[in-house]
């Protein structure tokens, strides 16, 4: 059974990973929406921002990267949610494969396009002045933060893929994904902000990954930071896998 | 055709509700290996409920279903071995090639050479010059035939039709038939439904009629024909029908068609 679930499960990547080559609009309206958020920032706000570090490019990137994944997976949800319309859900169901197969399929595909995105944001940032001494280990730790954080929204991203009624209903559930960096220390320090503001800003999860991943790129010491993030990270990734997973099986019985 | 020992399908007593619902209320069931049998019925009979439970797509909650000798609710992984479905909407990949949809249910179905099988089914069903063009660019005519020539990959001794022609074409119906019909000659038991009487009346070997969660007659054509009252002779000058006439006009030969189902009488 375990042999069955590894290739049907490339099978099916490989399918979707085809799907994105040849709309590889959805890898660029991803990458979109936060490189024009970036330049926004940057040229026009960034000047009356006083953030205390010498870039702002430097200092906005990482939350930027967290925008750019969770726009990313809406196209995630899409996707499943069109495989259960279209009937071709129902076809898998029906085949002799190993049942979950079908959703990692669409995982692991939405992480490799997120990936692609994210280098696509990397590279504009660099156009636009980001600079970083980070060596290897550290690029490699922002990597795996930032598949970990992927992962997490992505089986998020599933259950509505499985449960919606419309399109709409399918593309909403991200807005809120996209905003909650707004509310954190991703633009702006959070010293600034009203004291409920500011105690939700600092115990919300996106500061502690923005803030581990900043921490990674300016080569400083990690605090607690990391160690919040990424219990955050499973966190989230645990409670939403269990959750996609039961509404799955629940669909498919 | 004679019934063999153990039918290939088997349904006893089976129930379904969805909340307070009943939609299906003891349905009893025999199909026989080898034949067509349709499932005649309006819409929301029930069609579709019985083919999802046989197909292992939804559970029953009374009764007992063997699909091969498999039971549907604890040998479901057997079942789906032995089956194929295609639903009621073509269930293809449109981002995909024809072919390559051909390739990935080759595949999830661990066969060996998927390119091959692909070109053969491609071939057979005479979609080899739009095997390399996008779903998305093929007529309903030829989503239904690539959907069932999914369908028929890996050999199921079983294929479930779910109302395999509505929103079709005329044209592209008899192209339907004649699948269907090449299917059964090659010994592979076929379930469909359908709520057009004269597909059921052109294909199946026997004809069960679903109507508010049972099967109110069940038996083949000149059987169920036996339940009306007596033949009156009358004369009645034969019309060609609007369907004649269309495919007079956009020149389609339909005598071959008609010669190969042969049950006129």
């Amino acid at each position: 059974m375990n042999t069955r679930f590894f290739a049907d499960t490339l099978v099916l990547v490989n399918r979707s990973l085809r799907h994105i080559l040849r709309s590889p609009d959805t890898i660029i309206t991803t990458a979109i929406t936060p490189i024009a958020m970036m330049l926004l920032f940057v040229y026009v706000f960034g000047g009356a921002l006083d953030t205390g570090s010498d870039s702002y490019v430097n200092y906005l990137l990482p939350g930027i990267l967290l925008i750019t994944v969770a726009s990313g997976i809406s196209y995630t949800a899409y996707r499943l949610f069109m495989d259960m319309k279209g009937g071709i859900f129902e076809r898998f169901q029906s085949m002799p494969i190993a049942r979950s197969s079908v959703l990692w399929g669409h995982v692991l595909t939405s992480v490799v396009a997120n990936l692609i995105s994210l280098a696509i944001v990397v590279l504009v940032a660099l156009a636009m002045g980001f600079r970083t001494g980070a060596g290897v280990l550290s690029w490699v730790a922002v990597g795996g933060i930032l598949v970990l954080f992927t992962l997490a929204l992505t089986w998020l991203a599933v259950i509505p893929g499985l449960t919606a009624k419309s399109v709409d209903g399918v593309s909403g559930f991200s807005y809120p994904l996209i905003f909650l960096p707004f509310i954190s220390s991703a633009f702006v320090p959070t010293e600034g902000m009203p004291g409920p503001v500011r105690a939700f800003a600092e115990n919300q999860p996106v500061t502690s990954i923005v803030n581990t991943i900043r921490d990674l790129f300016a080569e400083q010491t990690i605090g607690n930071d990391l160690w919040i993030a990424l219990g955050w990270c499973v966190g989230i990734l645990v409670v939403a896998f269990a959750l996609a997973m039961s509404t799955y099986r629940r669909k498919i019985s | 055709m004679t019934t063999s020992p153990s039918p290939a399908i088997h349904v006893r007593g089976l129930q379904k509700a969805y909340q307070e619902l009943p939609v299906l209320r003891g349905v009893d069931l025999d199909v026989a290996r080898g034949s067509i049998f349709a499932l005649l019925g309006s819409n929301g009979a029930g069609k579709t409920t019985l083919v999802r439970i046989l197909s292992t797509l939804l559970r029953a909650d009374a009764g007992t279903a063997t699909v091969e000798g498999f039971d549907v609710a604890t040998q479901s992984a057997s079942v789906r071995e032995s089956i194929s479905l295609t639903g009621q909407f073509a269930a293809v990949d449109e981002i995909l090639t024809g072919r390559e949809n051909l390739v990935l249910v080759a595949r999830l179905r661990h066969l060996a050479d998927p390119g091959r099988i692909a070109d053969d089914l491609l071939a057979r069903f005479s979609l080899t010059d739009a095997g390399g063009r996008r779903v998305a660019t093929y007529s309903g005519g030829m989503r239904r035939r690539l959907d069932i020539a999914m369908s028929l990959i890996g050999d199921p001794p079983v294929i479930f039709l779910d109302e395999p022609t509505t929103g079709l074409d005329p044209q592209a119906r008899i192209e339907v038939w004649n699948a269907v019909r090449e299917l059964a000659a090659n010994g592979t038991t076929v379930l469909l439904t359908t709520q057009y009487l004269d597909e059921a009346e052109e294909l199946a070997d026997r004809i069960a009629i679903l109507h508010e969660g049972v099967i109110i007659a069940d038996g083949t054509l000149a059987e169920l024909k036996q339940l009306l009252p007596p033949t009156k002779v009358e004369y009645v000058e034969k019309q060609p029908s609007l369907e004649d006439i269309f495919l007079a006009i956009v020149g389609h030969d339909r005598s071959a068609d008609t010669a190969a189902a042969g049950t006129e009488n």
